[in-house]
């Protein structure tokens, strides 16, 4: 395939004219973008599934994939950057073409998604997995220069996630670690959660007489919300607290304060503000975010957008199905149906009717014990959606968190990152710290 | 009976060979692409994540009436899990048959 796809810059694309159409090859093209979770698997299955037949390319301007799952453990202390962060080699051993670069608009009459550099590339059907952008216009304050670099989200795995860190370890024992936790839908629905487990396990080792305060739009804990409470109480008592309905509404983050709707301020030395979020702006382009200006509605038996033709979404971009979660797994989950029906699209076949997925989402709890949640959804043909599986999903049973699931946990990581990625996890992962 | 399911994978996996030489037909990729709800957990087409020290089974190349066997049992409770019951019983006999189908006619490990 090389590089017969690029068509040159913008002057070259106003030339096709009217013959979006046809290509300048009789193979199909394929191009997604974004190569987290869901675009990478999507990526790999177009090519596996197509047996080559498909070219694909994939625009992905970082050089490295880091994961969200088990970013949580490295500010608990417990995991490292290194153990959760991988290479593109093993999608470009399957033939996917890999540009590091930004994908900047998207020319849905011309079929063709224009790069930050100004080279353009047609494809023959487009797949966005473009994650989360967050909505910092719903919080002023974090508008203010520098303001972002004071109070973090480290909601996307990378540079936030060790600066955070870092500031729970500049931290004075006795101090007040707070998070805010954006109104649902938002990605990773027990993510903060946990989150509050991995700092909580950390000052319980490093710095006793801290606290973890969460703030929480919500009116109650959105995932998994027995089984964190019993963690808080027992575990962690005395240590953790939690605040339903903190809406939170704006940020000073010079004084680090968070303020709410109704006023209030809360106060602390390390403030984690996770965002309000949408479908990152590449998907929100030409209307795709069709549902409240944030998500993009989809068709579940192929992922194609209902706005766009020949352009499918995927991911936490996605307006969701019942109770389908913003989550890593889901995401590899709509890669693997989008795939499939854009192998079959085009090669002039019907899509598979009837599309089945799963979820499964650990929580690490401490450096050595999870939690799980757990569904199954099918299409149902009469509602026209992805559905649960009536008797099927569920939590933990009762009783203590424990190590197995923990094992299982690392278990997950290392086989569905092999399954997005075809890539092993670097082995520092098997010989580090904490759980193995 | 070793010989027997010797010769069983020697036919599935000649049967999968055949069809992987040219795009997978309609009619017989309900398997694979039923398994691929799967590998988030078990690795693409059943083979795990390639790293040593796995504590999970391959899948891939394992005899159709184990694992379906195996995911029945799940089902009812049976066999102890901490997730797999909760999962299992989001598939119907049909597709456990068809997954372990396919998942039998992967290349295993040894090879």
């Amino acid at each position: 395939m090389k590089r017969r796809h690029f068509i040159g810059g913008i002057g070259a694309l106003a030339s096709l004219g009217g013959c979006a159409a046809t290509t300048a090859t009789s193979r199909r093209h394929v191009v997604v973008v974004g190569g987290g979770y869901g675009g990478a698997t999507a990526a790999k299955y177009i090519r596996l599934w197509s047996v080559g037949a498909i070219d694909v390319t994939l625009i992905e301007p970082h050089a490295m994939f880091i994961s969200c799952p088990l970013s949580n453990l490295v500010l608990g202390g417990s995991k490292q950057m290194t153990d959760i962060t991988l290479g593109y080699a093993g999608l470009a051993r399957h033939g996917v073409r890999i540009v590091r670069e930004r994908a900047a608009h998207i020319d849905f009459d011309k079929q063709a998604v224009l790069l930050a550099g100004g080279q353009a590339l047609r494809y023959d059907r487009l797949v966005l997995s473009p994650g989360v952008d967050f909505l910092w216009d719903q919080l002023p304050g974090m508008q203010r220069t520098s303001a972002q670099d004071t109070v973090l989200h480290a909601w996307k795995a990378g540079a936030q996630t060790v600066a955070l860190r870092a500031q729970l370890e500049a931290m004075i024992d006795g101090g007040v670690f707070a998070m805010t936790i954006p109104p649902a839908p938002y990605r990773c629905p027990p993510g903060p959660y946990e989150r509050a487990c991995q700092v909580a396990h950390y000052f319980r080792r490093a710095k006793p007489k801290s606290k973890v305060l969460i703030l929480d739009a919500n009116e109650d804990v959105v995932s998994k919300g027995a089984l964190f409470k019993q963690i808080w109480a027992t575990r962690y008592a005395g240590m953790v607290e939690y605040r339903p309905g903190f809406h939170t509404v704006d940020v000073d983050a010079a004084a680090r304060t968070a303020i709410s709707e109704l006023g209030d301020k809360v106060q602390a030395a390390v403030l984690n503000v996770i965002p309000p979020q949408r479908a990152g702006a590449i998907a929100a382009q030409g209307g795709l975010a069709n549902v409240n200006h944030r998500w993009c509605e989809v068709d579940f038996l192929t992922f194609a957008s209902t706005r766009a033709a020949n352009v499918h979404v995927l991911g936490d971009a996605v307006f969701a199905a019942p109770l389908m979660p913003k989550s890593a797994h889901m995401a590899n989950q709509h890669a693997k149906v989008c795939a499939g029906a854009v192998v079959d699209l085009l090669s002039g076949r019907a899509p598979n009717p009837a599309p089945m997925l799963t979820n499964t989402c650990y929580s690490f709890v401490s450096d050595r014990e999870a939690i799980h949640v757990a569904s199954v959804h099918a299409w149902d043909a009469a509602k026209k959606t992805l559905l649960v599986v009536p008797g099927s999903g569920g939590v933990s049973g009762a009783g203590p968190a424990n190590a197995l699931e923990a094992a299982y946990a690392i278990s997950w990581a290392r086989n569905i990152w092999s399954d997005t990625l075809s890539q092993a996890a670097e082995p520092s992962v098997y010989r580090s710290r904490g759980v193995r | 009976m070793h010989l027997v399911m010797v010769a069983l994978l020697g036919a599935a996996t000649s049967a999968a060979s055949a069809a992987s030489a040219t795009p997978a037909a309609a009619a017989d990729n309900r398997g694979q692409r039923l398994y691929a709800s799967c590998a988030g957990c078990r690795g693409t087409a059943g083979a795990g994540s390639g790293n040593s020290g796995e504590i999970l089974p391959v899948l891939a190349g394992q005899p159709k009436d184990a694992l379906a066997a195996s995911m029945r049992a799940f089902r009812t409770g049976e066999r102890p899990a901490t997730i797999m019951q909760q999962l299992a019983k989001g598939y119907t006999d049909e597709q456990i048959e068809l997954i372990a189908a396919y998942l039998a006619a992967q290349p295993g490990p040894a090879r």
